[in-house]
């Protein structure tokens, strides 16, 4: 079965394998935006290439789970590792709009509080430091196994408000958010209680 | 050569053309995709010759004008204008171009006529980003009839002196200078003369955001972003931010057109 498969093959790869590779997005980027690669525009194309990775992160976090239910492929190790790669990206995608785009420190604010679409990505970006900041043993074990859930269930809202400020920001009626809007949704739906009583029942089957 | 439109102030002393590589590289043209970098991969399919005009509605000779007639009875002059999308970046296209009251008058604009709509080719077959309705194609634009005869409204057909690229709108485009760069509608293949306000594409996409005048104001900001600064294309990673100015900094020559007018309720 493909499941297995996946399973053998990633069970010799230590997370940290993903820490050490995941500045290599962000430096090529960054690299690219310094010599041209990223047209003549390269701030918002930076600022873009960074939010749209953090958010493509933040999906492939909440597919774990349900990859291990549905189709018993068990990724749950890299789960941590790819929680925190997303929340660097997404705070490396803040700084590029704060210190390149923006710019202007009372625009800053006056964007936060009047421009929607700003403010539903930084009610986001708040979510996530508390998950980021927990996001180690240490804290599981003083939280406990059961408030510790509790408080990372704060990653459904979040990825939701992620999607969202990524639809709000589009001109037009444009296809390519819609579609990860309707991705997250459909990943949320996942974990309604009765998809999750029923794929119990099969497992005890 | 008329050179620098109505330069003669200070604040176009500085004003540097965008390159070649700058203006024909970041282009919004959705009707080939919503990405900058579409226009200039896709716009080579479409054909462009032969190109015909429609110009009809309230004129005293409506028909079909061959680009090539228009061309042979337009005196095409240079003219460097500053371009400011409403997105908030902005660049200096040395355009080459005729007026477009030269055009109109080509055509015998009636007393009746108020207002001027503006149609963009539509051919799904070469513009793969009609694929999606991002707006109600094809693409539509309209200025009040006192706006498209000021002279330093344009018919654009080239830059940097050679024939305008088609991501930039060949074969004609018009070129608005005090207006957000959406009202300088591409590709040109009908002008109607109307005696009522004509639609235009994105205000019929959002009302709220995109309204029918949309000049350059750094006071009215759009509901999703501030209008008071732009960043001028080609600065790198590193580029400031500069002052928006109103009417895009044309306001001598044209304020007078809006005279009376509460533009933050006409934005």
């Amino acid at each position: 079965m493909i499941a297995d498969r996946i399973n053998a093959a990633t069970r010799r790869v230590p997370s940290w394998t993903l820490y050490i590779l995941s500045p290599l997005p962000a430096l090529w980027w960054l690299w690219q935006g310094l010599t041209g690669g990223l047209g003549v525009e390269p701030i918002k194309a930076l600022e873009h290439a960074l939010g749209e990775f953090a958010l493509q992160l933040l999906v492939v976090g909440l597919c774990i789970t349900p990859l291990r239910r549905f189709a018993g492929v068990n990724l749950l190790r890299f789960r941590r590792a790819v929680g925190l790669i997303a929340f660097f990206y997404v705070l490396l995608h803040l700084l590029v709009w704060l210190v390149l785009d923006v710019q202007i420190p009372a625009q800053i604010w006056a964007d936060i509080v009047k421009r929607p679409y700003i403010t539903v990505g930084m009610a986001g970006f708040a979510l996530l430091i508390p998950l980021a900041l927990t996001s180690n043993n240490l804290s599981v074990r003083r939280l406990g196994g059961l408030r510790w859930r509790q408080l990372h269930r704060l990653t459904y809202a979040a990825v939701l408000l992620g999607a969202l400020h990524f639809v709000m920001l589009a001109k037009g009626f444009q296809i390519e958010p819609l579609a990860y809007l309707i991705a997250v949704l459909g990943l949320l739906a996942l974990r309604l209680p009765a998809l999750e009583t029923m794929s119990r029942r099969r497992l005890r089957g | 050569l008329m050179g620098i439109a109505g330069g003669a102030r200070a604040a176009e002393g500085d004003l540097e053309p965008n390159s070649w590589e700058e203006i024909t590289s970041y282009n919004n043209y959705y009707e080939f995709g919503t990405g900058k970098d579409d226009p200039a991969r896709y716009a080579e399919r479409l054909t462009i010759a032969p190109w015909t005009v429609r110009i009809d509605g309230l004129v005293d000779r409506p028909g079909d004008y061959a680009f090539e007639d228009i061309l042979s009875k337009m005196t095409l002059e240079e003219r460097l204008y500053r371009f400011r999308c409403v997105e908030a970046w902005s660049m200096v296209v040395p355009w080459t171009g005729f007026e477009l009251a030269d055009l109109l008058e080509l055509a015998g604009v009636q007393s009746s006529a108020k207002y001027v709509g503006f149609e963009t080719v539509l051919n799904r077959d070469e513009m793969p980003g009609t694929a999606y309705r991002v707006l109600d194609w094809p693409y539509v634009e309209g200025l009040r009839l006192d706006e498209a005869m000021h002279p330093l409204t344009i018919m654009a057909t080239g830059i940097y002196g050679k024939d305008i690229p088609k991501q930039n709108g060949a074969p004609l485009r018009l070129v608005v200078p005090w207006k957000y760069g959406f009202k300088s509608i591409k590709s040109v293949v009908r002008i109607t003369l109307t005696d009522s306000e004509p639609p235009t594409s994105w205000n019929k996409a959002n009302a709220r955001e995109y309204g029918f005048y949309s000049n350059v104001n750094p006071e009215v900001s759009h509901p999703r972003w501030s209008q008071a600064t732009e960043r001028r294309i080609g600065g790198g990673l590193f580029a400031a931010r500069q002052d928006t100015l109103p009417f895009n900094g044309y306001g001598d020559e044209v304020a007078g057109l809006y005279a009376g007018m509460d533009l933050s309720t006409y934005f």
